[in-house]
């Protein structure tokens, strides 16, 4: 090595644009952010280059910071309020607001292409804005969010060239009825994928077809319930080399015309992998579709509620290369036993509760779940909401499936034990994070004492994601998990006996982590209140639904909700009057 | 060609560069961390914490007395990971330390240090050797758990009391030991019963409360809005259909609830109802009466300056159905138009009412209404 001047040293490294070469091959959000930290000089390329951003909290840091720190920012990725909103222990305006955002991009020229937000609040506006602001924008797709109207898709579909994508999944969407989809111009014929299946409005369905007809790169079409099966059979003819189908209603004669158009249709859409939909659907129809099944890698039938078990085995007994399977629970066990002799390539299962306030008559048992870990070894997500657990289920579960990545179990009765031997079940879940070296996500429910806690924080090492409800004894299971699972990133609690003593034992773990969610718990607001003097780079809101606006409450008050995240930016400007942040 | 001192110089040169922005590259750490995606694989660096999952270590509680003993209560809620009346089943690795366990057992999680008034803190327990902050994170373990709660609660600091009732500081003690025994105790089948049963059955006092009722519960089961109202919302099979055996046909049948958003002008939070829990409109007048009355009240405090006063007259919310009061009640439907409460049949209404609305009565003629009575309404 030579020390000599400055100039000798530069002379051994490359020229930026050979070392921005390199990096553009480095596409994981990980590796760029460890690039950027090795020197100065990889810090700007990387900085300059960089065009695709994740930002998991979008109030970790404001929109001009991240725009000074990446001015060729072309793809950004946004998710606002924590999960729990999704279950409704959120306020509806706590904040997650899309439009500074938009107006700060729009004002920094930057060439956004690609928007994806995850539970934030949108607006007409701020959709509007985007529309105008961005020449080039291809990609909008919103999950779970809220505080738009088609006007703002309208916006959308008139002003966005180049739309690539519009993809709207499960968003609360105010609907003005469907003059929005007449928007597209003519000259339109970009579209890739099209999802407007949580719309609730009535669409226009002569403007549907046009659209369809003149985009010959359309791949992927979800419709929503008020397009009916005639329109989706004249969909299909204009579209054969569709990839991903949701259909809207499904109901019709099925010795009429119509049906028997469907019918040839669909055996002409040989590219079909996935299929969802069936909002409303008449079982008698499902014939039509076996042809494509048995190409199919993800079945979502879990709005499919007119569909009952024999129905939905029958269907299963097709689809030999399923990957991905969302179901309802009217399958039963005994349907779960078809899709384990049926489905070998599964990886993903998902049950959802076709009646979630009637816990004792979900039709789905441990049994079911056995019957899958054993036919499905490359198993490796699931979701599964059913009436009871047994230990000896999960331990053959951990048993017969290492591969979990994300395991999250729903037992209807929060805090139902083993109905065998009624135990917790603490060893159950122990054998699961045992036995699942690279888990990253664990949902539990059940009678659950510290010791599972205990087990998490002893073997749950990859654990990223943790959602906990009515589970443990003592603050001892909170510090468990709190201490053991290094790479815990989202801890999210409901209804659990931890309080102070876990929250404040070991405050700097919260700068390593995203976010906590803490509500119903024994946390005082006191705590609060010293954990957020303490630690600055964090900040600590309280959601304060009571009659109560007096800030200045008993220390010793337990707080309904609290929610802390690590920030760069202080405290947000728009929370409302009843988040407090301290 | 190169003096040492030159090489020297250019060393310091460099490492001052490097230091000068250490907080710069802190702060972009830091900010890293906020964009690394969900779906990250590889290993992330994080600051080393202290493993308070002991090994070979135990933990101890100093009371007020220096001294450290086991109550029989607390002996009680000890958490054993063998099976009852005796460990000689488990090759638990102890140490010398732990085979004191019975004079100085193994008592509570968590770094403790007695606080004398004037807040120094006394020597900490012995702590992990790859303890260290390289982000800066702040690690303090100085609360002092103390079980005369009423003493302590005078002297100390503020911050340091725990409100809840001493059980909650009662700890529980779990025989911590090596990872074999875990392992042991994670393979057996249910039936064995790793646990003693004290453990099983003892209910900590502070957790009965919140976890005995499994009603009707808040956001659970945790599933999005989108599928609560699904039997609802899908039609029905055809007439042609036969009837299928009853575990199935209930899927099709009268769902159990029905929630609705009501949000009322001049309250920002919004609230659910559930609407099968009402069978007339009456009823749910009253409840939305019931829903909003302290909330409105408490905005009207607000709005007034911001002095609390914690009994405020509240003031019954009425007339919400006949246009007669300062609010009325619509609703959107299942098309997103909105629609005046009260003019179909209740059960009509249940079916197709996907949000209700409390709005005040003079703002009414201002918006669009689907509604028959629009022209009706009181100005």
């Amino acid at each position: 090595m030579f020390w000599g001047s400055r100039k000798t040293i530069d002379m051994n490294y490359f020229p930026d644009e050979v070392l921005e070469h390199v990096f553009d091959f480095i596409t994981s959000h990980k590796d760029r952010n460890s690039v950027s930290l090795v020197c100065k000089s990889w810090y700007k390329i990387e900085k300059y280059s960089r065009q695709r951003v994740f930002l998991g909290n979008c109030y970790s840091i404001s929109p001009e910071r991240l725009i000074a720190r990446f001015p060729g920012l072309k793809s950004l990725i946004l998710k606002g309020k924590p999960h729990f909103a999704d279950f409704n222990l959120v306020p509806d305006d706590w904040g997650g607001f899309l439009y500074p955002w938009i107006k700060a991009m729009a004002k920094s020229r930057i060439g956004l292409e690609e928007l994806r937000l995850k539970r934030m609040v949108v607006s007409d506006e701020s959709l509007e804005l985007l529309s105008e602001s961005f020449p080039n924008f291809k990609s909008l797709v919103l999950v779970s969010c809220e505080g738009f109207t088609t006007d703002g898709l309208a916006a959308i579909a008139a002003n966005c060239r180049f739309l690539r994508e519009l993809d709207l999944q499960e968003n609360e969407v105010e609907d003005h009825r469907g003059y929005w989809l007449s928007c597209f111009p003519g000259s339109c014929t970009s579209l890739v994928s099209l999802n407007f299946a949580c719309l609730k409005g009535e669409i226009n369905l002569a403007s549907l077809e046009r659209l369809v007809a003149r985009s010959p790169n359309l791949k992927s079409l979800r419709l929503n319930r008020a397009v009916p099966f005639d329109t989706l059979q004249r969909l299909l003819i204009r579209a054969p080399q569709l990839v991903d189908l949701g259909t809207g209603s499904y109901i019709h004669d099925p010795s009429s015309e119509a049906y028997n158009k469907l019918k040839a249709a669909i055996q002409n859409c040989n590219s079909i992998r996935s299929l969802s939909g069936f909002l409303e659907v008449a079982p008698c129809c499902m014939p039509a579709i076996y042809p494509i099944c048995e190409n199919l890698t993800f079945l979502n039938l879990s709005y499919a509620a007119g569909l009952q078990s024999n129905e939905l085995t029958r269907l299963i007994h097709h689809c030999r290369k399923l990957q991905r399977l969302w179901i309802l629970d009217c399958i039963g066990d005994k349907g779960l036993g078809v899709v384990a002799s049926t489905c070998k390539e599964l990886q993903e299962l998902r049950v959802f509760p076709s009646d979630p306030f009637d816990a004792g008559n979900a039709a789905v048992t441990e049994e079911g779940l056995v019957l899958v870990s054993e036919g499905c070894p490359k198993l490796n997500s699931l979701l599964y909401f059913c009436q009871q657990m047994t230990n000896a289920a999960l331990i053959t579960v951990a048993k017969n499936c290492t591969n979990f990545i994300r395991f999250r179990l729903c037992i209807l009765d929060p805090i139902k034990p083993d109905p065998v031997t009624n135990q917790p079940l603490d060893e159950g879940f122990g054998a699961i994070v045992r036995s699942c070296k690279g888990l990253k996500r664990l949902s539990l429910s059940g009678l659950l004492t510290d010791q599972v806690f205990y087990y998490i924080g002893m073997y749950a090492k990859k654990l990223e994601m943790l959602s906990i409800a009515f589970a443990g004894n003592s603050d001892k299971g909170m510090l468990y998990v709190l201490n053991g699972c290094k790479k815990l990133r989202k801890l999210e609690i409901r209804d659990c006996p931890f309080g102070d003593t876990a929250l404040l034992e070991d405050m700097g773990k919260y700068e390593t982590m995203r976010s906590l969610w803490m509500s119903t718990c024994e946390v005082t607001l006191g705590a609060c209140k010293v954990l957020a003097k303490k630690m600055p780079s964090l900040n600590v809101e309280i959601i304060n639904e009571s009659e109560q606006t007096e800030f200045n409450l008993d220390d010793r008050q337990k707080v309904d909700k609290m929610y802390l995240y690590r920030t760069l930016v202080g405290h947000r400007k728009d929370a409302p009057e009843f988040v407090w942040l301290l | 060609m190169l003096n040492q001192q030159g090489r020297g110089g250019m060393w310091v040169a460099l490492c001052f560069e490097f230091a000068s922005s250490w907080i710069e590259r802190k702060e972009v750490f830091l900010s890293n961390l906020e964009m690394e995606s969900d779906c990250s694989k590889n290993e992330e660096t994080c600051p080393q914490l202290l493993d308070l999952i002991p090994q070979e270590r135990e933990w101890y509680t100093k009371r007020k007395d220096g001294k450290i003993h086991l109550s029989s209560e607390e002996k009680k809620l000890e958490l054993r990971l063998g099976p009852p009346g005796g460990d000689d089943n488990w090759s638990i690795k102890l140490n010398a330390k732990n085979n004191r366990e019975r004079d100085e057992p193994v008592i509570s999680l968590g770094y403790l240090s007695s606080m004398n008034n004037n807040g120094k803190q006394a020597p900490k327990f012995p702590s992990p050797e790859d303890h260290h902050h390289p982000v800066g994170s702040v690690l303090s373990p100085s609360w002092t758990k103390t079980h005369h709660h009423d003493h302590q609660q005078l002297t100390n600091p503020p911050f340091l009391q725990f409100p809840s009732t001493p059980h909650q500081s009662l700890p529980v003690t779990a025989k911590e030991s090596s990872q074999s025994c875990c392992t042991k105790a994670v393979n057996m089948n249910a039936e064995e019963k790793p646990f003693s049963p004290t453990a099983n059955t003892v209910a900590p006092p502070n957790t009965s409360l919140k976890r005995s009722a499994p009603g009707p519960v808040v956001g659970w089961p945790p599933i999005r809005s989108f599928r609560k109202n699904l039997a609802t919302s899908s039609s029905s099979k055809p007439a042609s259909e036969p009837p299928h055996k009853a575990a199935n046909e209930k899927k099709g049948a009268e769902p159990s609830a029905k929630f609705v958003k009501i949000n009322m002008d001049g309250v920002p939070i919004g609230r659910k109802v559930d609407l099968k829990a009402y069978d007339s409109y009456e009823k749910l007048s009253a409840a939305v009466d019931e829903l909003f009355r302290g909330l409105l009240a408490a905005q009207r405090d607000s709005c007034a300056g911001g002095i609390v006063k914690k009994v405020e007259e509240e003031k019954t919310i009425t007339g919400l159905l006949d246009g007669s009061g300062e609010y009325t009640l619509v609703y959107e439907d299942n098309e997103g138009d909105r629609m005046l409460v009260g003019d179909v049949p209740w059960h009509m209404f249940v079916s197709t009412v996907q949000r209700l609305r409390v709005l005040k009565s003079s703002e009414l003629s201002a918006l669009s209404l689907g509604s028959s009575r629009q022209g009706k309404i009181p100005a």
